[in-house]
């Protein structure tokens, strides 16, 4: 791999200890995957924060990497496991929230804004087209290449700090014009409707592109589709079919940028996205639990929960889970006061994925596909997806 | 016998081969306190890896194993060394935060649980005894 003299000198140590680990990391990957040169990226957001997935050991590479690492270009962060306001009355123990704030510490040491939200491109950590960046989080990874055209290989923590603080990534995957190919055509032959409408699409051409060992689709079929719609079908499709990049003719910026996939074709029709969607319903559920924000929930979408909830009282345990200057947002506009007149709560930094609640709830509803593979996963609740109005009712019944 | 292979992090090490043709997933596969393998089903399920050159095809699961690894190395319960088919992120990772020598691109077959082998991650070579 080539290295310019500057990069050279970070990887000997002259930039200092946090600077040379980091080189030493991204020329390492650089290496496996026959990069031949580095890039500079613009934007990283970095994964692993919650003190849950971390533990101490995580902790301490972090304190290490503190010690002398300071960011280069504009980074965040993904959701940690709590809110860092409200994380008493979310039922998550003191000694979990002091080792959670000291994770948040160790990363705003290095000049890290500690938005914690999966959603970055909601809060000004946004590429424009043909940017390179280093993210990782899949849904953002997801978003960045597919609905911004924006360039990133799906990183883990380790490498996206490495980013941060060198401001390049080995040039590679997807940051390389022949590999934002798309290898089939997704033929989607039915209407197509909300977060949860396209969480299921997702499902259904993610657990496709599995079997068929492909990775970029090109997607047809779609008239319109909102950010929000969007948002949850890039978090869907990561998470079944390990998707980085999909094209969607009409909708996305580069479908028609490079040759349309031939031979390899599959379609989707209405009894696939049935067959989907009943996957994502358990037997045997009983709802305990409400979450709506997976990813992070828009303005948008808070004021629609706004409006289906004013005048009414939850029965059960909603959460709603966003980005703190979202919530701020939310705040200023009133939809805040309405929602928690209700009963519901904000999960602000935090979500129904990473906060530690395994064992408070047994059964979970949500609007949103990944929600239910990692609420099934990681926390062993049941779970039942529905639209953003039956999850509404659900809570109030 | 010497096989060639792809330096991914530097070091030279002897120890005793621990060899599976399973994929590790670090998160959630292997304890990190005890150094054990604890994936159901894996074929060294219950075996401890602590101190032992570990020779598998490719790692697998969560990019959340890469603090796994280190957690292991701070532990006193990693692996001496580690012997990939093919290396992943995950494990190159891994081996670099924690400073465990690792070697890819040798053919796994080659090894034998029990012997004593000699990994060099600065040359990118195994050394069967």
């Amino acid at each position: 791999m080539k290295l310019t003299p500057e990069e050279q000198d970070m990887l000997d140590g002259k930039h200092g200890k946090a600077v040379r680990k980091s080189m030493e990391i991204l020329t390492t990957l650089g290496e496996i995957f026959d990069a031949e040169c580095m890039v500079d990226v613009c934007s990283v957001q970095i994964a692993g924060v919650s003190y849950a997935n971390l533990g101490e050991a995580g902790l301490e590479f972090l304190s290490e990497m503190a010690e002398d690492g300071k960011v280069k270009v504009l980074t965040t962060l993904n959701p940690a496991g709590m809110d860092r306001e409200n994380w008493q009355a979310l039922g998550i123990n003191e000694e979990f929230a002091k080792n959670q704030i000291r994770v948040i510490d160790a990363f705003a040491k290095m000049g890290i804004i500690t938005t914690c939200s999966c959603t970055p491109y909601f809060i000004g950590n946004v590429p424009h087209f043909g940017q390179h960046v280093g993210w990782a989080e899949s849904s953002a990874v997801c978003y960045a290449n597919s609905v911004i055209g924006a360039r990133t290989n799906r990183e883990g923590g380790p490498s996206a700090l490495a980013s941060a603080l060198t401001g390049k990534t080995p040039k590679y995957g997807y940051h390389l014009d022949e590999n934002r190919h798309s290898q089939v055509l997704a033929k989607v032959n039915t209407q197509v409707k909300g977060t949860d409408g396209f969480g299921v699409l997702g499902k259904a051409i993610g657990d496709r592109l599995i079997k068929l060992g492909k990775n970029v689709p090109f997607i047809t079929g779609i008239p319109y589709a909102t950010i929000e719609e969007l948002k949850s079908f890039c978090a869907s499709i990561a998470t079944y079919g390990g998707t980085a990049l999909f094209h969607m003719e009409g909708i996305t910026p580069e479908f028609d940028r490079y040759p349309k996939p031939t031979g390899n074709v599959f379609e989707i029709n209405q009894e696939d996205l049935e067959k989907a969607r009943f996957e994502l319903v358990d037997d045997g559920l009983e709802v305990d639990f409400v979450s709506i924000g997976c990813p992070h929930a828009s303005i948008n979408e808070i004021e629609k929960i706004a409006s289906l909830l004013k005048g009414k009282k939850v029965k059960k345990e909603f959460w709603i889970t966003t980005a703190r200057p979202i919530k701020r947002i939310a705040d200023e506009a009133g939809y805040s006061k309405i929602i928690e007149d209700a009963g519901a709560k904000f999960a602000a930094d935090t979500c129904c994925v990473v906060a530690p609640i395994k064992g408070h709830f047994k059964g979970m509803m949500v609007d949103s596909a990944k929600a239910c593979y990692y609420g099934r996963a990681t926390n062993k609740f049941k779970v039942k997806i529905g639209t953003i109005e039956e999850c509404v009712k659900e809570a109030t019944k | 016998m010497k096989l060639k292979g792809r330096k991914i992090y530097k070091g030279i090490t002897e120890g005793e081969a621990i060899v599976t043709e399973d994929g590790i997933s670090f998160y959630g596969g292997v304890d990190p306190d005890t150094g054990k393998v604890v994936e159901a089903g894996h074929e060294l399920e219950g075996q401890s890896i602590t101190g032992k050159i570990l020779v598998f095809p490719t790692g697998k699961g969560s990019t959340v194993g890469s603090y796994t690894l280190y957690r292991m190395k701070k532990n006193n319960t990693a692996p001496a060394a580690i012997v990939n088919k093919q290396i992943d992120t995950i494990i190159a990772v891994g081996c670099i935060i924690s400073e465990i020598p690792c070697v890819d691109k040798i053919d796994v077959n080659l090894i034998k649980t029990g012997q004593r082998i000699v990994v060099n991650g600065s040359e990118g070579t195994v050394e069967v005894k």
